[in-house]
């Protein structure tokens, strides 16, 4: 379960909080979709808590564990797929996966034996002595998923990870995605892709300003908007027709 | 250790999958190595191939000037080209088409004669031996000079090796005069000379003998352990570079994340770039025993110091790669790191005495020159190449490496914990 209590971050320079006293709590086995348009706070949300940026202030814990007391037991139970491809271009899948699994302790034949069921499933398995920086995009963002699961972690964060790809990449990642999460994994994602969001997850809560305006059950949210036929309609109706570009 | 080994293998896997980095590593120093040993060969040998073309503008003809160009031709250093206008000279000086022109003042040969005859009866005179001396000691004969002009972009230490052999030479022809005068005077003109005008003090240098033989420092001796270690050093470049690519291209946010600490990642980059340092000494070694001989260059006897050398170039790259990942902890861009780390090394190349030896920079400096890293580097280098010491000797500067080694590690690991804290 993870539990956020008040949890804050201001940047330096910046005029106001990317994320602002944020309470929420995902328990065990959900797919929790964090929604909101550019700049909402949903990336600062997730890299507190992955560990990658310090919160202003508030807290938080996963499975009753903090970083600042048991870093490496929880860094032991997350994984995490970030929005950009955290890959050595130059190195191929295996020995991508290969390096990134070890840091996780897993060695061996164990380690060869997860790399290549999970090449098996995404569909990379006669790619897998290929070099990244041949890949395309949906190959790359499977090998980005693939490095922050081979450890099954108890709790997964993925920013935007179906973000770029083509419709079979995604449907691929989605069902893998669905199947860690039917084995235990408790899944916290990031997504512009409303309509995926529906279907995916089991709650999400909308973020905008740093602040979560609305929160609870897909269907239960749009029955609970007035002339709300899908989560997008849910959305705009939150968080407002306007631009939201941000530099 | 499975997540060092790991980092180290990937590492090796990134630098090997790097060719045209590889080619960097390994071909420019070793062309560094022999570009320099060619430029610095002949400093190092008593004679010189290379005859410097100079410009002699002879306004005396007479025995003095004679005299010069004699001792300038047999110095063998340099091509001696005569003007006949003072003005012609300087004016290809100044353009930089010469570097030296030498010009011999009208009636040096007399007025030296004079004076040294005026000097000489002078002498004479106060044992009683010349009984009128009056009218030529009234006679003020002026001071002579000989004019040098310079190309201006000559380098001091050329200018004043030049100075130094004229004066030198012009001082002995003066000796000669005043020997030859003496020798007239006393009704010797035609015997035998009675003065010895030989240098009666000479010296000689005693050079460190092994097996009872002397030990001859030569260019590739002097260039080998210094350029050597500037190569190793210049290893901080693309490590903290690979360092840097590493933190932005999106998989260090992923180690961040792992259960993984930064002294691991640090130490699989640790043991690939100090095998590349070693690769590259060994590289270097064999361009000093093989190559150079092959291409008329003096080699280097390495004969029963090879374990020194190699503790010796494993320290200094430990040096030099704890300065590499410090530098690349802290960079934010490749344009910072990179510009930085090649400029650092410059410097502290400087400092260390790779281009001018330390004994002759000022006070200051060569107190600052005792913490560059480079400077112990190259003393332990020179103490095993040159001196034949013991590893007793060594210790001193190995152990100095190590602690630099060990504490931008422990400043690397400090900042980049502070820096990512949560």
């Amino acid at each position: 379960m993870i539990q956020i209590n008040q949890l804050s971050k201001k940047y330096k320079d910046a005029e106001d909080f990317s994320v602002k006293d944020l309470d929420l709590k995902v328990q065990d086995g959900e797919i929790y979709g964090l929604l909101g348009p550019n700049g909402a706070g949903k990336t600062t949300l997730i890299s507190m808590l992955t560990s990658l940026l310090k919160p202003t202030s508030g807290s938080f814990t996963i499975n009753g564990l903090n970083f600042k007391e048991n870093k490496n037991q929880l860094k032991q139970l997350i994984g995490i797929v970030p929005q950009e491809y955290a890959l050595y271009p130059t190195l191929t899948a295996f020995e991508n996966l290969q390096y990134f699994g070890s840091m996780y302790g897993i060695k061996g034949d164990a380690l060869k034996k997860s790399i290549n069921e999970h090449l098996e499933v995404m569909g990379l398995s006669k790619f897998a002595h290929k070099k990244t920086d041949t890949f395309s995009g949906g190959m790359k963002r499977r090998v980005n998923l693939i490095a922050g699961i081979l450890h099954q972690p108890k709790v997964l964060f993925l920013d935007e990870p179906t973000v770029g790809v083509d419709v079979q990449s995604k449907n691929v990642i989605i069902d893998h995605l669905k199947l860690l999460n039917e084995k235990g994994t408790t899944i916290v994602y990031t997504s512009h892709h409303l309509n995926e969001a529906e279907f995916f997850c089991t709650h999400v809560a909308i973020i905008d300003r740093g602040e979560i305006i609305v929160k609870g059950v897909p269907s239960q949210l749009i029955k609970n908007q007035p002339g709300a036929n899908n989560l997008e309609d849910v959305f705009l109706a939150q968080t407002g027709k306007a631009l939201r570009d941000y530099a | 250790m499975h997540k060092l080994w790991a980092s180290t293998y990937k590492e090796m896997l990134l630098l090997i999958r790097d060719l045209g980095g590889i080619a960097i590593l390994f071909i420019m120093p070793i062309l560094l190595l022999i570009v320099i040993t060619l430029v610095q060969d002949s400093t190092f040998k008593t004679i010189s191939d290379v005859k410097i073309p100079i410009l002699l503008v002879d306004n005396d003809k007479g025995e003095i000037s004679k005299n010069i160009i004699e001792n300038l031709s047999e110095s063998n250093s340099f091509e001696i080209l005569q003007k006949s206008s003072e003005e012609e000279a300087k004016e290809a000086v100044f353009s930089g088409k010469y570097q030296l022109a030498i010009v011999i003042p009208k009636n040096l040969s007399a007025s030296l004669q004079k004076k040294v005859d005026q000097n000489v009866e002078g002498i004479l005179s106060k044992f009683g031996l010349e009984e009128d001396t009056l009218a030529i000691a009234k006679e003020v004969i002026p001071q002579k000079e000989v004019r040098l002009y310079f190309d201006p972009a000559t380098q001091t230490s050329f200018k004043s090796s030049v100075k130094n052999g004229i004066d030198k030479m012009i001082s002995k022809i003066e000796t000669q005069r005043i020997y030859k005068a003496f020798q007239t005077e006393l009704g010797e003109e035609d015997a035998e000379p009675i003065f010895d005008t030989e240098n009666f003090i000479a010296f000689k240098e005693i050079l460190p003998t092994k097996n009872n033989e002397e030990i001859i420092p030569n260019s590739a001796q002097h260039n080998v352990p210094a350029w050597t270690l500037f190569a190793i050093f210049f290893i901080i470049v693309p490590l903290s570079i690979n360092l840097v690519k590493e933190k932005n291209q999106g998989t260090f946010v992923r180690l961040r994340t792992q259960p993984v600490n930064y002294a691991t990642v640090l130490g699989g980059k640790t043991i690939v770039y100090l095998c590349v340092c070693l690769i590259q000494f060994t590289l270097m070694l064999l361009v000093g025993i093989y190559l150079f001989p092959a291409m008329g260059l003096p080699g280097i006897d390495i004969s029963g110091k090879l374990p020194m050398l190699y503790i010796v170039a494993l320290f200094s790259g430990l040096a030099a790669i704890g300065l590499g990942l410090l530098l690349g902890t802290i960079a934010r861009t490749q344009e910072q790191a990179a510009p930085f780390g090649s400029t650092l090394v410059v410097i502290l190349a400087a400092l260390g005495g790779v281009w001018v030896p330390v004994f002759v920079m000022p006070k200051l400096m060569q107190l600052i020159s005792k913490i560059s890293p480079m400077n112990w580097g190259l003393e332990a280098f020179y103490d095993v190449f040159l001196r034949n010491v013991g590893f007793s000797k060594i210790l001193p500067e190995i152990s100095l490496l190590l602690l630099f080694f060990l504490i931008t590690i422990i400043i690397a690991i400090i900042y980049n914990r502070r820096k990512n804290a949560v």
